[in-house]
């Protein structure tokens, strides 16, 4: 059936054919119409055929019984008894003669005369056993159905019996064709035949019909249904008349409204509570701008009022900047979920990238970097700092000095970078393993207010995606975690709005391009890119 | 200490910023509106202003362009961070540079120099005031660069450029020829970090280019090196 074309798209299509034909609804109401017309058409013929030729054959044959009777009873008084070898044959030939237009042959005995080799019956018909003993012997006519040369024929025995009613000691065979019977019979098989083939054509037609009847609206429903798996809520199908299938269509019509109108509602709270969180961020920022704006006074001047007002006055200000970065990290997590976070591509050293986020922060001295020269990708340079800054930040606090940072030098050709943070703490819990990238997700409640948001491994994740690239947390066989970024390594074109039509220069000049070069390789440069853009 | 003219309509914000920049020593004249600061502009005189963008009535953006209309006095956008459109319409408008809020005051402080320092140095750190003897005009084209002067004129009109547009072209001029990223010029000529918003600039080569170039979609003097970035000429 076509049930598991909506569960897994792929597979109808690999699949042949033949073998769905096969098994469809249409093929299977094909056959199943076929059978029975035919079975039907079997069994009528069947047991009319056996009873019209019953009737038939029956009929023949008591018509020749009695006339063989009558003619018998006609022309045997006049034999004489004991009757010679003549009278036998001129009796024989009478017989004959009397029933020619049946074709009969006809065989005369009398116990005690031996019979003549041409009163015999023709074709070498040996009159069986049990029928000569009940003629014979019982003195009963009996006549019995014999295949001569593949055509059918009636052989009847008949004893005389004498004029006071006792039995005689003549006896006559006769064998006589069927043939006309046996073609009345034939062609009623013909007839048969020649019913049940257009009936059976007929029947595929019907069943075709009948399928088709059925199948479209079940097509129309996988398609429906095939739309609503895609997403699109709002599929309905038309209801026709008040069938099965009109129902069937009617439950699909209240489900797709039930499941559209579920969908929206959890849109509706899911959008509602982002916005929430967007806002309550936003309208807390404007006071935050105000009081960091002075935290800068309240510290300078701390030193000189009495201690415990200096202990308040500083952990307002420390803390007024952690929640600021909150609020921020908040605000960024809003903007992913809005989809608002942009990505501003620049074609960029990344070494260079990482090692200015490391200076950035002053980390130089607590991480070992391993960072090859020459690896340049199309990336947002700010989203890539927060991503390293979050993780190494985050190996820092959570995990074990030293923090390594390794920036894995494509092979040529390929398509993904790889950065890789790790560093010699115990590792991650392996039942945290799976939740790192989890908002406000705190490994040890114990530490349940770290330094940061609690969004910086979210944040470092979103931004990771935003790139189309991925993340992955585990654990060392050394110990320590290592947290590996996956980046797709792309050559854009810098966000430059202005085009120039100028093509991309040639990789030497990467070499040119940063920090102080040669004298003669920057007039190289020159006199390249003069040509680039004038020509 | 420089003149500092804030425009803010949050009087909190208002208050801490000219808190915090009077601390320094800085002049402070506050102004709640576009349309105050506009008032105040003539006879304060400021060496700087700091700009919100979200004002009542006339917004920033066209605070922003009837300041740079007249002068070309140094302009810092004060955003909130992810406004992206804001800060490109404000860098569109004519602004040197943003600063988000929240932010302390050393970091208004340090921004604020930046934009005010009035000689950018090129790449190899040899500053170009460091030459012996007056340095001359040095013309490239139609172009003539008087470094010392910080005038820049084309065709023998002076070009009104603005402290970030006029720092951008003296920078790469120093070096004709050599290419710089973006990266680079923001810690150069605005002193961010490597990390720092791109688009400052190209927001600011695009008004550059409109101001010196002929044709500003096929430039001559500030050139596009794709995938690397900048450099001067050459002609």
């Amino acid at each position: 059936m076509k049930r598991p074309a909506l569960r897994i798209p792929l597979l109808p299509r690999l699949r042949t054919g033949n073998p769905q034909l096969l098994r469809g609804l249409r093929a299977r109401l094909v056959v199943g119409f076929l059978v029975v017309a035919a079975l039907s058409a079997l069994t009528t013929a069947l047991l009319t055929y056996q009873e019209a030729r019953n009737a038939i054959l029956q009929r023949s044959q008591d018509i020749a019984v009695n006339d063989l009777r009558a003619q018998v009873n006609s022309l045997a008084p006049e034999l004489p008894v004991p009757p010679a070898q003549a009278d036998l044959d001129s009796l024989r030939v009478q017989l004959e003669r009397s029933g020619k237009s049946r074709d009969w042959d006809i065989s005369v005995h009398y116990s005690g005369v031996r019979d003549s080799g041409d009163g015999s019956l023709r074709g070498d018909v040996v009159v069986p056993d049990d029928l000569k003993a009940s003629v014979e012997k019982r003195h009963v006519p009996a006549f019995q159905r014999v295949d001569r040369g593949g055509d059918p024929w009636l052989l009847i025995g008949m004893p005389v019996r004498q004029s006071d009613g006792r039995a005689s000691a003549l006896t006559v065979y006769a064998q006589l064709p069927l043939s006309a019977e046996e073609s009345n019979v034939e062609a009623l098989v013909s007839a048969a035949q020649r019913g049940a083939l257009p009936v059976l054509v007929l029947t595929v037609v019907l069943a075709l019909l009948a399928a088709r009847g059925v199948l479209r609206p079940v097509r129309g429903l996988r398609q429906a249904a095939g739309r609503i798996a895609e997403g699109k809520l709002d599929t309905r199908l038309e209801v026709k008349g008040a069938d099965e299938i009109a129902d069937l269509s009617r439950t699909f019509n209240d489900m797709a409204a039930r499941l559209e109108e579920s969908m929206a509602e959890l849109r509706r709270l899911e959008s509602n509570s982002r916005r929430f969180a967007a806002d309550v961020s936003h309208e807390l920022r404007t006071p935050l701008a105000a009081m960091t704006a002075v935290t800068d006074v309240l510290d300078e001047d701390a030193d000189s009022l009495d201690p415990d007002t200096a202990s308040a006055v500083r952990l307002i200000s420390q803390e007024t900047g952690k929640l600021a970065r909150m609020v921020e990290d908040l605000m960024e997590v809003s903007r992913f979920d809005a989809g608002a976070a942009a990505l501003h591509l620049d074609e960029v050293d990344v070494g260079e990238t990482i090692r200015k986020t490391l200076q950035a922060r002053a980390w130089q001295k607590r991480v070992t970097a391993q960072l090859p020269a020459d690896v340049r990708a199309g990336l947002d340079p700010r989203r890539l700092d927060v991503v390293v800054a979050n993780l190494v930040g985050n190996a820092l606090h959570h995990g074990g000095e030293p923090v390594r940072v390794r920036l894995h030098a494509p092979e040529p050709g390929a398509d993904r970078l790889l950065i890789e943070i790790s560093d010699s703490g115990p590792g991650i819990d392996p039942e945290v393993l799976p939740h790192v990238f989890e908002r406000f997700y705190k490994a040890d409640s114990a530490r349940a207010r770290s330094e940061g948001s609690g969004l910086g491994l979210a944040i470092a994740m979103e931004n990771v995606r935003l790139h189309g690239g991925s993340m992955r947390a585990a654990n060392s066989p050394e110990g320590g975690a290592v947290f590996t970024v996956d980046l797709p390594l792309r050559h854009e074109e810098a966000g430059e709005p202005a085009s120039e039509g100028s093509a991309d220069p040639p990789d030497d000049e990467a070499s040119t391009a940063g920090g102080p070069a040669a004298d003669d390789e920057r007039d190289g440069v020159r006199s390249r890119a003069g040509k680039e853009t004038h020509a | 200490m420089p003149r500092v003219l804030l425009i803010e309509d949050d009087a909190a914000v208002r208050d801490g910023v000219s808190l915090a920049l009077r601390r320094r020593g800085h002049e402070v004249a506050a102004a709640a509106s576009g349309e105050e600061g506009l008032e105040v502009l003539p006879g304060f005189r400021p060496d700087i202003v700091l700009l919100d963008l979200m004002l009542p009535g006339k917004d920033g953006f066209e605070v922003c362009r009837l300041i740079r209309a007249e002068r070309q006095l140094p302009i810092i956008m004060l955003t909130a961070r992810g406004d992206d459109l804001d800060v490109v319409l404000g860098l569109e408008a004519g602004a040197d540079d943003y600063i988000v809020k929240p932010a302390r005051g050393e970091v208004l402080e340090a921004r604020m120099r930046a934009v005010l320092r009035r000689t950018a140095l090129p790449a190899d750190g040899t500053p170009a005031a460091a030459e012996p003897g007056p340095a001359p005009v040095e013309t490239y084209g139609e172009l003539a660069i008087d470094r010392a002067g910080l005038v820049v004129g084309k065709g023998g009109q002076d070009l009104a450029l603005a402290p970030s547009e006029m720092k951008l072209l003296l920078f790469l001029s120093a070096t004709p020829g050599q290419v710089f990223s973006r990266q680079q010029l923001l810690e150069h000529v605005w002193e961010h970090s490597y990390h720092g918003d791109a688009r400052l600039v190209d927001a600011c080569v695009m008004r550059l280019r409109t101001k010196i170039e002929d044709i500003p979609r096929s430039p001559r003097y500030v050139q596009t090196v794709r995938g690397f970035g900048y450099r001067f000429g050459p002609l």
